[in-house]
């Protein structure tokens, strides 16, 4: 079947925007529920320390407040946050628990919680909450999480959630007969995904019915409705996940978190909606951090560059308990060393150490971002040495297209399928350093214009994407000719709307005006994936794809049935369904949804899922940085970047160059601004806006985005691979690489994140610049 | 996020104004532009008991050049009109320049000069123009009207000499010859935010082309807005040019008293400091020659 696609492959407008750009979209602090009442949390001040005593009284006093709440009055409902990803042996013993009970671990965990009729009574109210708290040492930092000397659970006997090696070939062989060796230690700095829209959660518990609606759920709402069911004691369709717009995921985003079990567990007590909107306080210390890895990282190669093997420790600061994510962050950042090139034997050794520090979970390429730059600066670093040309290193090196579909053994425990799959990653590189002019920057690395040193920086990357359970879509027609889809994948702003329903639109050959997308929502679908991987447009996609084209045979036999014709001489084109002898009598699909219902009430929609049975698409491409510093000052400005990146297919160029814009200014906030600073005793220095530092319009350099569709994913029929996370994967990597040809003169090396004046002075500084 | 309740007075008159915060006492607080208040208050740093709010008084805003041409802003004048005055660019040009390192926009909408003053956040631009020019902050309270000079007004990270229960009405900048030479620079984490150093500086020449006067200030390396007499005398009665400049920016640091934090640390504040002032100076001279 060959069908016109004018909606795929077209920059059509975003259907969300005109709703979320004029005020009319609802997020979850727009969900007034009748007699609902608002909570706020009691969060730890303290690091690390014993409960000795909670005293509520004075809090429950305040004219008000509705109750008042800790752990030793919900005993039966403390369960712990499962795991959801990468669940290695060991964690277990570090789960965390909704609230505290004997002993806080980090600054902001759930101590107890007030329930009043507004948000400024609540606050009141949580200064009169006593704790009598004993401060204990606070440990923060890996080393002196492995010396173990003050432990966080102490139940564990350890601070180290589990470890393991992994590899493939044998790297220490290779070490030991190797001409060419270096080792570096590279650290990348604790940072967040921090949304604009904070999270927030509405919970309607009604025991009797029994019925637990929870609004503000988003991103994995069937797995977080089954472990809520759980523990809450209840059947399974006794609890609805309700989805609202919601202002960027990032990955941090609905996960389950300690309030997902509060709110309800206040809406219970109170009987009536309990709504609570996460502010942006407790938003840097109660929403997951990320990318807090150490890593030492050795090399090993022929004299012209040619990798022979990679060692490497990467140890993972945690925090304070192993959350819904598990061990992905420090697993992948492993996984993902050897990157794109041929690395014949790799071993790897990799510790997940806890802190009393915030926990850690997914953000935007985790692991990916962190592995790329310790991997491409140490490239850099190798070619510096061996006196080659950075790119041409990376030539040298890059896997081709004919050692492709390659197994990259088992670099995740439990991963032994892992495979890159077909593409050409020197081609996508190539092109990156012809939109640059490469050749012309060589010999111009170090310039000085106007007292700024100019550097470009270049580095290439690889990363998955589309893993996990299937997605499910329902197409359904109505008689006014209206179409709606419902999936299981949730929209975290990315615009999963249109995308879906430019891939309806082309399948079912109508006008795109006439399709809603609802999504999320777990009453809309029996059953759903959700959203994290980048795999939307592949799995939903590909879902819509063939929901809609068991639409297409439905209506013909509808239609045959209506005609009481054989179905044979019918054909579906332009939203009808036509007698291919006589293309003027139509149905359209309007009609055959009335002509539908007609028979005995039946709807016209059909279901399907997409299962890509776990195999993963890997998109890929390049990242280039020019940098221009201010010797004197340390003051970097980022003017130009470009970067490549295949994904396949674009469905919307308009929207993957937004993926890949947006990921790259994160990126850029990771590299330079976006720093969690702890000091000694565990206490967060970066509690607001004003020192946690986000990227805003002002730091945005020229962007160019390159979106390659050479390679088509093999893994799906529609040929996408992910496009939400290659922007930001290298972007660490390009701009370190460009700081230090910029100030090659004085050799600063960069192993550390983020690049600051204040650090940048210092290195200059040793150097007698 | 939230703050705890509080009283809230809307006088339209200084008069007013005073009258309640006698009435109100030590845990009120007067309203500017709000802009640093009212953060405070939802972290719950600030507490006031009521909130005194002198937007609506007339007579606390305005820019004005009198006969003598010294230019008078009104305490209640947004940061953002500063900015966009035509006169102020003439009668300050070091003011003007200033001005637009504050904050984001929005923020320089709501924010006033006597706010800014009153608050008196070590890296704040304000405080240190006021300093380096010499000017003076009228102010009334229950005691009458006095006028206290820039360099007798900040007294340490936040404080200042204001009384309890008074009001910055007016600050005053003496008068600025046409033939002065200046530049402001400071260098931040992002734009809008708080510098981590910055510097501002004039000189004046004689006839005979020597430095006869001059004004250095730092803002982000010490608990106040710091002049630096050392630059600024090693500066006197030498002729501008690269070297003196660099001399004075040695001796200017000797002045600067800088802490560490997390987005700098004493040794980038004190080198950089040295670095701007040089900067300023090269700058101010090769503008004005
Ligand atoms: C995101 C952000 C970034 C900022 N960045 C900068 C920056 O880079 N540089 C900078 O200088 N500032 C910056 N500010 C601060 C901003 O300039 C403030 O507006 C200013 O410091 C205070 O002025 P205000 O009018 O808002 O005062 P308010 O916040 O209303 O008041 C501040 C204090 O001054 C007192 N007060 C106000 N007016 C008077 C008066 N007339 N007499 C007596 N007491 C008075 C108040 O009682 C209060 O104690 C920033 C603020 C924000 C929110």
């Amino acid at each position: 079947m060959t069908i016109p696609t004018p909606y795929i492959g077209t920059s059509i407008k975003r259907l969300e925007d005109r709703r979320l750009l004029t005020g009319a979209g609802r997020y979850i602090d727009d969900v007034k529920l009748p007699d609902m009442a608002v909570m706020a949390i009691y969060r730890s001040p303290y690091a690390h320390a014993r409960i000795n005593g909670i005293d509520l009284a004075a809090a429950k006093a305040i004219p008000g407040v509705i109750d008042a709440f800790c752990a030793a009055d919900i005993e039966t409902d403390l369960p712990a946050i499962p795991l959801r990803l990468a669940p290695f042996d060991g964690f277990e013993r570090f789960l965390q628990r909704p609230i505290a009970r004997d002993k806080v671990r980090y600054v902001g965990e759930p101590v107890a919680v007030v329930i009043a009729p507004d948000r400024y009574t609540a606050e009141d109210a949580l200064d009169l909450i006593e704790v009598d708290f004993e401060p204990m040492t606070a440990v923060t930092t890996v080393d002196q999480a492995a010396a173990g000397e003050t432990l966080v659970h102490e139940d564990a006997g350890e601070n180290m959630g589990t470890s393991y090696r992994v590899g493939r070939g044998d790297a220490d062989r290779a070490f030991t007969e190797a001409p060419y060796t270096r080792r570096e230690r590279f650290t990348t700095n604790r940072h967040s995904a921090v949304p604009m829209e904070t999270r927030g959660l509405i919970a309607e518990f009604d025991p009797d019915r029994p019925l637990l609606r929870l609004h503000g759920a988003t991103k994995v709402n069937f797995f977080n409705r089954r472990h809520l069911a759980a523990a809450f004691g209840l059947p399974e369709d006794a609890v609805e996940l309700i989805e609202t717009d919601v202002g960027g995921g990032f990955g941090a985003r609905g996960e389950l978190y300690p309030e997902d079990y509060l709110v309800p567990i206040a809406s219970r007590r109170v009987q009536r909606p309990v709504k609570w909107i996460e502010d942006r306080r407790e938003n840097l210390t109660a929403t997951n951090h990320s990318r807090d890895i150490v890593c030492d990282l050795e090399v090993a190669s022929t004299e012209d560059g040619r990798i022979l093997a990679m060692r490497a420790t990467v140890q993972g600061d945690m925090g304070a308990y192993i959350r819904t994510n598990g061990g992905v962050v420090a697993s992948k950042a492993a996984q993902f060393l050897p990157g794109p090139y041929r690395v014949p034997s790799f071993s790897c050794e990799v510790q997940f150490l806890i802190t009393n520090k915030t926990p850690v979970g997914t953000f935007r390429g985790p692991g990916r971002f962190e592995a790329n730059f310790c991997r491409e600066r140490m490239l850099d670093m190798v070619a510096a040495d061996l006196k080659i040309d950075p790119a041409e290193l990376r030539f040298r090196n890059l896997m081709e297209p004919a050692e492709l579909p390659y197994r990259i053994g088992e670099l995740v425990p439990g991963d032994v399928n892992a495979t890159f799959d077909r593409g050409n990653y020197s081609s996508a590189f190539k092109r990156l350093l012809d939109q640059v002019g490469y050749a012309d920057w060589k010999d111009r690395q170090g310039e000085i214009v106007n007292r700024r040193a100019y550097g470009l920086g270049i580095a290439c990357f690889i990363e998955s994407s589309a893993a996990g359970p299937p997605e499910t879509a329902r197409i359904i027609v109505s008689a006014d000719g209206s179409i709606e889809i419902r999936t299981g994948a949730s929209s975290v702003g990315q615009g999963t709307e249109t995308g879906l329903a430019q891939i309806c639109a082309d399948y079912l050959e109508t006008d795109i005006n006439l399709i809603a997308v609802l999504h999320g929502s777990t009453t809309l679908v029996p059953t759903g994936g959700g959203t994290f991987h980048s795999r939307n447009t592949v799995m939903a996609g590909n879902a819509v794809r063939m929901a809609a084209e068991t639409l297409r045979s439905q209506c013909i036999e509808l239609a045959a049935l209506r005609w009481n014709t054989d179905s044979a001489g019918l054909a579906y084109q332009n939203g009808a369904v036509h007698r291919r002898d006589d293309p003027g009598t139509k149905l359209s699909i309007a009609e055959l949804a009335i002509f539908a219902e007609s028979r005995d009430g039946e709807e016209l929609a059909s279901d399907a899922a997409f299962d890509n049975e776990g195999k993963l698409s890997y998109s890929y491409g390049a990242h280039a940085a020019l940098v221009a510093i201010d010797v004197a000052t340390g003051v970097i400005e980022v003017e130009k970047y470009v970067l490549t990146e295949e994904i396949g297919r674009a469905l919307n160029p308009a929207m993957v160059q937004g993926q890949a814009v947006g990921g790259l200014v994160q990126g850029l906030g990771g590299t330079l601004l976006d720093h969690m600073v702890y000091d000694d005793d565990g206490q967060l220095l970066t509690g607001s806006f004003a020192d946690y530092l986000l990227p805003t319009s002002t730091e945005l350099p020229d962007i160019t985005a390159i979106a390659l569709e050479q390679s088509p994913s093999e893994f799906n029929p529609m040929g996408f691979k992910g496009a939400g996370e290659g922007g930001i994967v290298a972007v660490a990597a390009a701009v370190g690489n460009a700081v230090v040809h910029a100030l090659k003169d004085h050799n600063v090396q960069i192993n550390d994140l983020p690049i600051t004046p204040d650090r940048l002075r210092a290195a200059l500084r040793a150097a007698g610049a | 996020m939230k703050p705890p309740k509080f009283d809230y007075f809307a006088p339209d008159s200084v008069e007013r104004a005073l009258a309640l915060i006698a009435e109100h006492g030590d845990h009120a607080r007067f309203l500017a532009g709000g802009q640093s208040l009212v953060p405070m208050m939802n972290f719950r740093v600030a507490t006031p008991s009521a909130l005194i709010d002198l937007n609506g008084i007339a007579d606390l805003r305005g820019i004005r050049i009198d006969d003598e041409h010294r230019l008078h802003i009104g305490a209640m004048t947004r940061t953002r009109e500063i900015e966009m005055d035509a006169q102020i660019a003439r009668a300050n040009p070091l003011l003007h320049a200033a001005v637009p390192n504050i904050a984001h926009m929005q923020i320089r909408n709501r924010g006033t000069i006597g706010g800014s003053l009153a608050h008196a956040d070590p890296a704040a631009e304000l405080p240190a123009i006021v300093l380096v020019c010499g000017a003076a902050i009228q102010i009334v309270g229950p005691g009458g009207r006095r006028s206290v000079g820039a360099m007798d007004f900040f007294e340490g990270i936040f404080e200042t000499a204001l009384r309890d229960g008074e009001i910055i009405s007016e600050i005053v900048f003496p008068t600025w010859p046409a033939a002065r030479s200046w530049a402001f620079d400071e260098i931040s984490r992002r734009e809008g935010d708080f510098a981590m150093v910055g510097i501002a500086a004039w000189f004046d020449l004689d006839a005979s082309g020597k430095i006869s006067a001059s004004g250095l200030a730092a803002i982000g390396a010490g608990d106040t807005p710091l002049r630096l007499s050392s630059g600024e005398q090693i500066l006197i009665g030498r002729s501008p040019g690269a070297d003196v400049f660099a001399r004075a920016a040695e001796a200017a640091a000797t002045d600067l008293q800088p802490a560490s934090d997390i987005h700098a640390s004493a040794e980038y504040r004190r080198e950089v400091g040295e670095v701007l002032v040089q900067r300023c100076l090269q700058t101010a001279w090769e503008r004005s020659s």
